[in-house]
């Protein structure tokens, strides 16, 4: 029992993480490997406005870090990645580049030690069928399950939503009935930053915000995209609920040393096999040889 | 006139037509056209260490620079010429360090016997490892070798092997510091030299156009993934020799060595040196490691420094310096009417 409700939280706060990414990288094809410093730096906007300058209440401080990491994703397009879109290597390079900057210039800037946490929402914990689950897992759970609903109603009844998904199915098409590529990417990377930066706020009041998290975070969210098939969002949950699960059996079995060695594992299985993933629809001659 | 009616118009110096061909060798001035450069780089390198006979703390840099250098020819060679980008050059070193270290420690063999044998031994087993990805393309490629050492160094924290965490010490060290400096030189300039002339073969051609359009090379009746096999291989090659020669040189091979560094500062390096001509690579090196080790006194605010620079370049100038400089050398540039 303790496995089941476990994995299901784990699973969800891995598709949490994956959510952001696979969105970026199903509508304007960036692998947006900056991904784990934006979470990071999310949580330390949040802990910044709550304790360096004037306390913010709690949820002000949280609609406020997340619009800045939104627009940190929107300018880190309009300024570097619209001038090499469509060079997947240069992408990738210039992403990572920007990731490692964000993490080591907030490492440099003091986020050290163990002495950065947010508060959870709601203190305590709850029984459910014999397992002692705190609030904040349940916030997690509930809100992850929120925020895919919202984005199937965005992405299906909205015109903005709905240009997104038209961009992400046929560029030419779309590009041809007047949406401009380069506007939705741009929404799209602000929408991907923004949900790193809300996993960020409901996951790290469980730990502390540490920069080495940033770079597995990055490590979770490219496994789940690549098992799920890079651009497919049906995909990243069943992928996040297989990883999820599969970490949670380790854990249990083996010990907790190898829960990286699952994800990367799996990455590279997937590859091998099926290197468009379960749900991908890329075609086979694009992948290999 | 206005500069708007005009536009540039690049054309070859006549000197560069001459040398060419046979005339090449006519007269001192072609000959000089020709080898200038070369000979710039190589007496450069060599004279080096003889130049920071007053700073023994920077020979220590060369040494590294050298390193980084080799790592990013191998970068540069897979990625530019064979069309595989593989993001994990960490992988190299790891693999090539670790089995130096088995040789010379557990196995006793003394270190011009290790290195060698690391070296050959840990490019055939990169290569079997690596052998199941290489019909991968692309991005797929890319993200596959960025995992390979994460997860070998993953396992080695987990199984608690090869020293665990502590890594293996105790290894022999060079005979003397002069050896030490001219076997990474001597063998960087082998390597470079070795490289242009194995892409100009016949093989290196293939190799191009496995890059190009492995289709038609399959289509020619040559088995694409032999062709990325012996590639793989000759890179994987560079990448242990570098390995092997680290571990000697620190006495020790840790996790470190699958550290990022190995695997960020040589793409960096062909960034800015300059893709595809693989002397870019070297300047690449040569201009970014010295410029860690002054950024040292700022800890981990030199990567940020670092990450700009290579953001820049990509976004900026992604033609690389070497690319320019050829450019400037072999051209002449005149502005002329629309």
């Amino acid at each position: 029992m303790e496995i089941l409700i476990y994995g299901i939280i784990n699973s969800i706060t891995l598709s949490l993480l994956s959510l952001g990414f696979a969105l970026v990288y199903s509508i304007s094809r960036v692998p947006n490997f900056a991904h784990g410093a934006l979470y990071i730096m999310a949580g330390y906007i949040t802990w910044l406005f709550l304790n360096k300058f004037i306390a913010f209440p709690y949820p002000l401080a949280i609609i406020l870090a997340i619009g800045l990491t939104s627009l940190i994703g929107a300018l880190i397009y309009r300024f570097v990645l619209i001038r090499i879109r469509g060079m997947e290597i240069s992408e990738i390079i210039a992403t990572y580049a920007i990731g490692l900057a964000i993490l080591e210039g907030l490492r440099w800037g003091g986020l050290r030690g163990m002495t950065f946490t947010l508060p959870p929402f709601v203190a305590g914990s709850v029984q459910i069928c014999g397992t002692n689950i705190d609030y904040q897992r349940l916030i997690i759970v509930g809100s992850g399950i929120l925020i895919f609903a919202l984005l199937y109603l965005f992405t299906h009844f909205n015109k903005i939503g709905l240009a997104l998904r038209g961009i992400a199915q046929d560029e030419r098409a779309a590009m041809m009935l007047g949406i401009d590529s380069d506007m939705t990417a741009i929404i799209s990377l602000a929408i991907g930053s923004g949900l790193a930066g809300f996993a960020a706020i409901l996951l790290l009041p469980l730990g502390s915000i540490i920069v080495e998290a940033g770079y597995n975070v990055l490590i979770f969210a490219i496994a789940v995209c690549v098992i799920g098939g890079l651009g497919s969002w049906g995909g990243t949950v069943v992928a996040s609920f297989i990883i999820g699960f599969a970490q949670i059996l380790t854990e249990a079995f083996l010990s907790s040393h190898y829960q990286m060695v699952v994800a990367l594992l799996a990455i590279i299985v997937t590859l091998l096999i099926k290197p468009s993933g379960i749900f991908g629809k890329q075609k086979e001659l694009e992948e290999r040889v | 006139m206005d500069k708007n009616m005009m536009r540039k118009e690049r054309i070859d110096r006549g000197l560069k037509v001459r040398t060419e061909g046979i005339y090449a060798i006519s007269s001192y001035r072609e000959i000089l056209y020709l080898l200038g450069p070369r000979l710039l780089l190589i007496v450069g390198i060599i004279a080096l260490p003889f130049v920071l006979e007053l700073a023994p703390y920077w020979k220590r840099v060369v040494n590294i620079m050298c390193v980084y250098a080799l790592l990013a020819l191998s970068f540069d060679f897979l990625a530019n010429y064979v069309g595989l980008v593989c993001l994990g050059g960490a992988f190299f070193t790891g693999v090539g360090g670790y089995l130096s270290a088995i040789f010379n420690v557990h196995l006793g063999l003394p270190i011009y016997l290790s290195i060698p044998l690391a070296t050959v031994s840990g490019a055939a087993l990169c290569t079997v490892l690596l052998l199941p990805c290489l019909p991968l393309r692309g991005v797929y490629f890319a993200i596959i070798t960025l995992m390979y050492p994460l997860l070998l160094t993953r396992v080695i924290e987990a199984l608690d092997i090869l020293g665990g965490t502590n890594g293996i010490t105790g290894l022999d060290s060079f005979p003397n510091a002069y050896i030490e400096q001219y076997a990474i030189i001597i063998m960087m300039l082998v390597f470079l030299f070795g490289m242009r002339r194995f892409v100009n073969q016949d093989i290196g051609l293939v190799l191009r156009g496995v890059k190009d359009n492995d289709q038609s090379v399959r289509a020619s009746g040559i088995n694409v993934t032999h062709m990325k096999l012996l590639a793989v291989f000759v890179a994987a090659f560079i990448g242990c020799f570098s390995g092997a020669y680290v571990a000697h040189l620190y006495m020790w091979a840790g996790l470190s060595l699958f550290a990022l560094d190995f695997s960020i500062i040589p793409i960096a390096s062909v960034v800015i040196g300059g893709g595809g001509t693989l002397v870019g690579a070297l300047i690449g090196s040569f201009i970014l490691v010295p410029l860690s080790e002054i950024l040292r006194a700022f800890g981990s605010f030199r990567i940020v420094i670092y990450c700009a620079v290579l953001t820049g370049f990509i976004v900026f100038k992604s033609e690389g310096i070497m690319i320019y400089l050829q450019r400037k050398y072999h051209q002449f540039e005149r502005w002329v009417k629309v």
